[in-house]
Formats: structure tokens, C-alpha cells, sequence
């Protein structure tokens, strides 16, 4: 029996494939009608070919409590996500004046605080943030940009309207399986590829490679370029090494690299020292150099910060870029966008709650029911509460946490995440996700056409993070004729 | 661009790996064969193939009898064996995944696929009946990867260590099992009181062949098997047609320069690597050195004076060197 789009029902929610009464949105027209003329057996046997392809290129992720069972196989669903061209052309507009206005804030913040100065942002917010780091004062990174590589969260509501949930700027991850969902989904439905005209995504590597080859110190001749990755055992490992590997760059630990007596960073060839230029590293700030931060750290290089300021090597993102990604100040950004740029923001934020805020925080604590609070420093979606799915118990237990530190906590309305068709143990089932594109800034701008959509493989969850059971999708933004 | 040390050595050991997997797959293989070629009462036991390459205390840790069972186990599916197949096949995958930015995307899959054949069907190769099947898929595996690295690889430093490593190990193995070859063809050959005469450290090989005295017809059916575990029966017969005696085939897996196998060969195509690398001023004398001793070795001599185990087991110490030499030269870079 062929699957039928009338069985199918969002239950009043915004989904991506199919507009209402079983009819599919012009970006979805073909993968809609290719899926319809499949039997439910044929479905099933293009998800099983599709694990085993994953299995088979080696696409895995890490969770960390799974003891030595370090990588386990990326989850991921046949039925794409698409997403039309001229709504993408908004978006994609809105993450470039966003990330431009928060590196315009990161390089403020380190040298005039001319924003703090004009209280637009309380001082104190971002002086007594974990995320700022007072070795970075005074620090004029290339082309003024500390953030180079940005990944913004976004949902959409009821009504299909985009929202930023959040900026990552210090490691964001995800590229290397937004770039490898391309590829499962090419080998699982090829004749959709012939039918569908939509944006590639294969050149974010040379993008990359050009954004961080644009930092060099050295103009003049090629850059060496790096991937500094804490190891085989972090749960990004599997991208570290795929972006290195799709980059020609070298892939490198801790240990491989030295800070030589000029201040210039080297790394450990069979052929002895050789000088490295740009590093993109995917260790945190406070890994870096156990010199000037965590001193147990053996993940980081001895005298890198002072190599850094001293303009020898470049760091993206560059250290204290994090002072921006923060779920408080994240709420200042529309704000920065019209400080900076005397523009209003394209892209709205979700509505949040500054719990530091004494009568924001009242309001948080009277409605946790309807809310979702999260930590302001946290990330994968550790550390939350879900107010509307919490237990009562779980509710005041939470409450005597925001009590003791509400400066670590914001709340957001539950906004109801978009959906898109799944294939589930009993057939096609919508489910909710979000989706996360990556920015890019160095002398130029490049924003990855789609991103990473994350979906929710529980009925009715939230909770897209795939090291709590979620599952991804790959992402087509269709250029509709 | 050059090379990270420790990326050159992750390399190195991937292509360790790999050839042991092979190897060990050509091993248990033409052990299997052997033993299906003897005459009843067998005079061989599976525990010759232990004793032999140097297993003994690894094996009698974890098991208590050596039958063919606990002994095909043992170098297929223990994971516990660091030398195993599945162990091999993990420790490669492991060593690929953190160079996966040298290697082309084929050869990772390649050595994923391998490994989950592994899993899927380790188990069923334990039994005679599905195990000659297995090997030869395992055997096929890896003879791909070394296709896809020979087509696709640029001859830079991580082709050479990837080399070197291969190069290395199988010369170690097929040294290894010519010892299996003369432990096989010595019982039926050599008195009981001339094998007693060799020293001590012998004893384990020895209780392999006091069990035989006499002459062995069949001689030359187990050369034939040993010749074919390392496909080189072709090869050899294109060279020496007319007969399949010990002093020949020896002659032939020890000393010929041009068939790949061949330990000579080995040495002589790792001397080839190691010339395309920095710094090899250490590592060419200690594989020159190699290369000079299997060249002037007497091989008719040795086997006629028993000194066949003692040379064998010099050359692996000569083995041991040459890799303490490649790495102290190229993973122990200091600043």
C-alpha cells in the first residue's frame, strides 16, 4: 500500500513539508510526491539502507556516559526537510547583520565599551561574565572579527515565523553532519536529485578554509593552517577530523604544538619544528594555555595566549569571543543590531526573561509552569527545566536554584517548534525541530544554505539535542520555479 | 607540508594492522590446510601454531587446552589477544580514525566495512565449515584497502610510514610461517635425539616434532600448502618447476627480491620507503644491515644443521631494531 499524505495531520503546528488537508508546500512538492508514490516497506528499506550507509562512512557521535563505547552511529531520517528560497534569503540576511553586529560588540567590549559607557548593556553583565576574559583588553584580532565561525539555533512558530533561540560562538558544532546528511540522502534517494532544484551545500569546507586563511599573520605566502582538537575522545572528534581532513589541514592535539622562544607557534613534524599560522581550535577558552588559564589543562599549548596577543598566530574563534554567547546577553542583541548598525534586527528573538532582573525573575518563579528556563552558560541542553512537562516536585526543586543564582538563568515561553514528517516505528509521524545554520566572518561573509536540522524522535519532545535522543534531517533550500 | 609525528606513527601502525590481519588470516589458513594434509594418528597439534609465533604465554593465560577451538579463537575472535583479528581490525579502525584527515574517505570506509563483517561473522568461522570462506573475505578486505591506498594515495609521508608499517609486519609473518613450514616438514626428516641436542629456549617447538621420526612423504604437499597460504605456489613454480623441496621454497620465501612476500622483498621495498623520508640516516643502516644478513644467509645450510629456528628467530630480533629505529627517528620528535 502507497503512503498517503491525508493520514498524515501536524495537529495545528507549523510543518515544513505538508501546508494542511495533505497538501505539500511548493519547497516540498517533489520529495512529498516522491514519498507518496513509495510503499511503507520501501520507506522502511530506504532508512534501514540509509543507517547502514551511515554505518558505513563512519558518521558516529560520542555520548559521554557510554563508558568505553566512545562513538556510536549519527542518527538521521530519509525525509528531508525543505525550506523555500526566498524564505531562506530573509534568514540568510538576518544571521550576516547578526553575527556582524555581535563581532562589532565582541571588539567593543575589549577595547572602547563604548556600549557599556552608553548603558545599551549593564556593564556589569558582561564585566562579571564567566565568558569574559580580562587577557583579551586591548586585543585588535584581524579584520576586527573574533567570532569567525557562528552557529545560531533557530525554530520556527505557529505561524512559520524564523526565531534565533541562541548564538553559539565559541565552538559551535554540527557542520561536518549537515555536510554528511547531504550525502547519506544522496545515496539513499538519488532520482529526488534529478527532480529538485535545490542549493548545495559541499562548498562550506573551502569557505571555512578561505575565512581562516584570511587571519594569517603571514600574507604573504600560503597559510599552515590547523584543527586543534582536545582528542579522540570528545564528542566532536568525528567533525574535528572531518573538517581537517576536508580542509587539508592538519589535525592536531595539544601536544603537537609549542610556543618557541619567538613567540611563534610551532607543531612537531617528522621533519622537526614547523610554523603554524591559523588556528582553529576546538578546545574551550579556559583550555587553551595553561599559562594564563586552567594550569592542569594538558589539552591546550604552554605560551599560546601570549603567542596570540603578540599577533604571531591566529585563534578562531579568537579567546573571549564567548563574552557574546551567553543566553543573557543574547537578549541585548537586537539592541546591539541598532547600536551598531542602525538597523532593526531581521531575524526576532524568542521573548526571554532576564531572571538577574528582579521583576523578571518574580515572574519567571510565578509561571515556571509555562516556562523553559535554562542556565545562561550552558550547552546540548544540560541543566534546564521544561516548565510545562516538569513534575511539581521537579518545579521546586528548580525554583530554589533560580532563588540562589538568577543571574545564571533566563525563561523563555514554550514556543511550539515546527514539525516535519518522520519516518517512526508506526509510519510517517510529524516530529519537532529546529534547525542550526553556520555564519561565517573573516574578510568576507558566507552563511551555509539550510544548517543542521535537529529533530525531536520522541512524540510530542522538545528535545532535539542528539546526545538525548534526538535525530537530524538533512536540510534543502529549494529555489521554487 | 610535513608530517606530525604522531600522525606519521598512528599511520605506521594502521599499516601494521592491517597486513597483521591478513596475515594472521593466511596463517591460521594455511595451518588449517596443513593439518587436513597429515596422515592419521596427526602428529601436529594446533598448540605448534602457538608456540611458534611466540604466543604461548598470552594463550595458556586465557585458555587451558590448545585444541583447534580455543586455538582458532584465540587468533580470530579474542578480543582479549591483542593480536587477534577482531583486536587487529580495532586497533587499525582506531589508529584510521585519528588520521582520517590523511587517508581518502575509501579507506575509512573500507576498514569500517571490514569491521563490521568482523562482528557480523567472526563467530561463525570458528567452526571448520564457514572458516575457510571467512578467511579468504578477510584476506579479500584488506587486499582491497591496499588497492584503494596504491590508487589513491599521493606517494607522500603518510603513503610511506602506511608502507613501512605493511612492509615490516609482513616480512615478521612470513618468516613466522616458514618456521611453520620447517616445524611441520622437521619430524618426519630429523632423529628424536638430534632435535633434543638444540638449546633450551627451543623446548615448546621441539614437543611439536618429537612426536615424528620418520622420513615424511608428504614433504612436499605441506610446502605446497604453505606456498599457497602466502599465494605463491604460481610464482614459485615459474622459478623452480620441476620440485617443492624445503631448501627451495625457504630459499625462495627468505631471499627473492621480486616476490612480494618474500622477506627479502620486504626488506628491500621498506628500504625504498624509508628513502623518501627525512632524517633516515639511522633506519637505512639498521634495514641495510637486515637486507645483507637474509642476502648471505645459506639456506640448504641451515636447514641441514637444524639452525633454521635460531636464524629465523635472529632475523625477528633484527625485525624488533629496525622498528625501534623508525621510531625513535620519526615519533619521538623532540624540539
Amino acid at each position: 500500500m502507497k503512503f498517503s499524505w491525508h493520514d498524515y495531520d501536524s495537529r495545528g503546528f507549523y510543518d515544513e513539508l505538508i501546508g494542511g488537508r495533505g497538501v505539500a508546500r511548493p519547497a516540498g512538492k517533489a520529495v512529498a510526491k516522491h514519498i507518496r508514490s513509495l510503499t511503507m516497506e520501501e520507506i522502511r528499506e530506504r532508512q534501514r539502507a540509509a543507517e547502514l550507509a551511515v554505518k558505513t562512512m563512519g558518521i558516529t557521535f560520542t555520548v559521554y556516559s557510554e563508558g568505553t563505547n566512545i562513538d556510536r552511529a549519527w542518527p538521521y531520517d530519509i525525509i528531508p526537510r525543505t525550506i523555500s528560497g526566498s524564505d531562506w534569503d530573509r534568514v540568510e540576511a538576518g544571521l550576516v547583520q547578526r553575527l556582524t553586529a555581535l563581532n562589532l560588540f565582541i571588539d567593543d567590549v575589549y577595547n572602547k565599551q563604548k556600549i557599556l559607557k552608553d548603558g545599551v548593556v549593564p556593564r556589569d553583565l558582561i564585566v562579571e561574565s564567566g565568558n569574559f576574559r580580562a587577557a583579551c583588553v586591548g586585543k585588535r584580532p584581524k579584520h576586527g572579527v573574533w567570532a569567525h565561525i557562528c552557529g545560531s539555533d533557530l525554530i520556527r512558530d505557529k505561524d512559520g515565523t524564523f526565531y534565533v533561540l541562541e548564538d553559539n560562538l565559541r565552538v559551535p558544532s554540527g557542520v561536518s553532519y549537515m555536510l554528511e546528511n547531504r550525502k547519506v540522502t544522496k545515496r539513499v534517494f538519488p532520482e529526488l536529485f534529478a527532480a529538485e532544484n535545490m542549493r548545495p551545500i559541499g562548498e562550506y569546507t573551502s569557505h571555512l578554509f578561505a575565512t581562516l586563511a584570511s587571519l594569517s599573520p603571514r600574507a604573504e605566502r600560503r597559510p599552515a593552517v590547523v584543527v586543534l582538537t582536545p582528542g579522540i575522545y570528545n564528542s566532536a572528534y568525528f567533525e574535528h577530523s572531518y573538517l581537517a581532513q576536508q580542509m587539508g589541514a592538519e589535525l592536531v592535539e595539544g601536544s603537537d604544538l609549542f610556543v618557541g622562544s619567538d613567540d611563534c607557534v610551532y607543531m612537531r613534524t617528522i621533519a622537526g619544528p614547523a610554523r603554524v599560522d591559523v588556528i582553529y581550535r576546538r578546545i574551550d577558552d579556559l583550555f587553551l594555555d595553561p599559562e594564563v588559564f586552567n594550569p592542569d589543562s594538558a589539552l591546550g599549548v604552554p605560551g599560546l595566549m601570549r603567542a596570540w596577543l603578540k599577533g604571531k598566530v591566529a585563534l578562531a574563534n579568537a579567546p573571549g569571543a564567548g563574552v557574546a554567547d551567553d543566553k543573557a546577553v543574547y537578549t541585548y542583541v537586537p539592541d546591539m543590531i541598532r547600536y551598531y548598525l542602525d538597523q532593526d534586527a531581521i531575524l526576532p528573538n524568542v521573548e526571554t526573561y532576564r531572571c538577574g532582573e528582579h521583576e523578571a525573575c518574580a515572574h519567571v518563579l510565578q509561571h515556571l509552569d509555562k516556562l523553559v528556563v535554562k542556565p545562561v552558560n550552558e550547552s546540548g541542553g544540560y541543566g534546564m527545566l521544561m516548565g510545562p512537562t516538569a513534575s511539581a516536585q521537579e518545579r521546586m526543586a528548580f525554583s530554589r536554584l533560580l532563588r540562589a543564582n538568577p543571574r545564571n538563568y533566563v525563561a523563555q515561553p514554550l514556543i511550539s517548534l515546527s514539525t516535519c514528517p518522520t519516518v517512526c516505528g508506526g509510519g510517517i509521524e510529524p516530529r519537532h525541530l529546529d534547525l542550526r545554520p553556520f555564519v561565517l566572518q573573516g574578510a568576507k561573509h558566507y552563511v551555509t544554505p539550510g544548517g543542521l536540522t535537529r529533530v525531536a524522535l520522541k512524540k510530542g519532545s522538545y528535545v532535539v539535542n542528539s546526545s538525548q535522543g534526538g535525530g537530524s534531517k538533512d536540510t534543502w533550500i529549494v529555489d521554487c520555479t | 607540508m610535513s608530517m606530525l609525528s604522531r600522525v606519521a606513527e598512528r599511520i605506521y601502525w594502521l599499516g601494521r594492522y592491517l597486513e597483521r590481519i591478513e596475515n594472521t588470516a593466511r596463517l591460521v589458513s594455511v595451518y588449517g590446510n596443513v593439518l587436513l594434509d597429515l596422515p592419521r594418528p596427526a602428529t601436529l597439534q594446533w598448540d605448534t601454531l602457538i608456540a611458534i609465533t611466540g604466543s604461548a604465554p598470552a594463550f595458556t593465560e586465557r585458555y587451558t587446552r590448545a585444541d583447534e577451538r580455543n586455538v582458532v579463537r584465540f587468533y580470530l575472535a579474542d578480543d582479549s589477544n591483542p593480536s587477534s583479528i577482531v583486536s587487529s581490525a580495532d586497533s587499525a579502525r582506531e589508529n584510521a580514525r585519528t588520521v582520517r584527515e590523511m587517508i581518502p574517505a575509501s579507506i575509512w570506509e573500507g576498514i569500517n566495512d571490514l569491521h563490521i563483517y568482523l562482528q557480523d561473522n567472526v563467530d561463525g568461522a570458528l567452526a571448520r565449515r564457514g572458516r575457510d570462506a571467512f578467511l579468504s573475505r578477510v584476506i579479500e578486505y584488506c587486499q582491497t584497502l591496499v588497492g584503494c591506498m596504491a590508487g589513491s594515495m599521493s606517494r607522500d609521508a603518510a603513503y610511506h610510514f602506511l608502507r613501512a608499517g605493511r612492509y615490516l609486519e609482513r616480512a615478521d609473518m612470513t618468516s613466522r610461517i616458514v618456521d611453520v613450514g620447517t616445524a611441520n616438514v622437521f619430524p618426519w626428516r630429523q632423529g628424536q635425539s638430534q632435535v633434543q641436542s638444540q638449546g633450551q629456549g627451543q623446548a615448546q617447538r621441539q614437543s611439536a616434532r618429537d612426536d615424528g621420526a620418520e622420513e615424511s612423504p608428504y614433504e612436499a604437499i605441506l610446502w605446497m600448502s604453505v606456498l599457497r597460504s602466502l599465494e605463491a605456489l604460481q610464482m614459485y613454480r615459474r622459478l623452480v618447476p620441476e620440485r617443492v623441496l624445503a631448501d627451495e621454497v625457504v630459499d625462495f620465501l627468505l631471499r627473492d627480491e621480486n616476490f612480494p612476500r618474500a622477506v627479502a622483498n620486504c626488506l628491500m621495498a621498506l628500504q625504498s620507503c624509508l628513502r623518501h623520508l627525512p632524517r633516515n640516516e639511522l633506519a637505512l643502516r639498521t634495514v641495510a644491515a637486515t637486507i645483507k644478513h637474509v642476502q648471505e644467509a645459506n639456506i640448504a645450510g641451515l636447514l641441514a644443521q637444524q639452525g633454521m629456528f635460531d636464524y629465523i628467530d635472529q632475523l625477528q630480533i633484527e625485525f624488533n631494531e629496525l622498528h625501534a629505529a623508525i621510531r625513535s627517528t620519526w615519533f619521538e620528535t623532540a624540539v
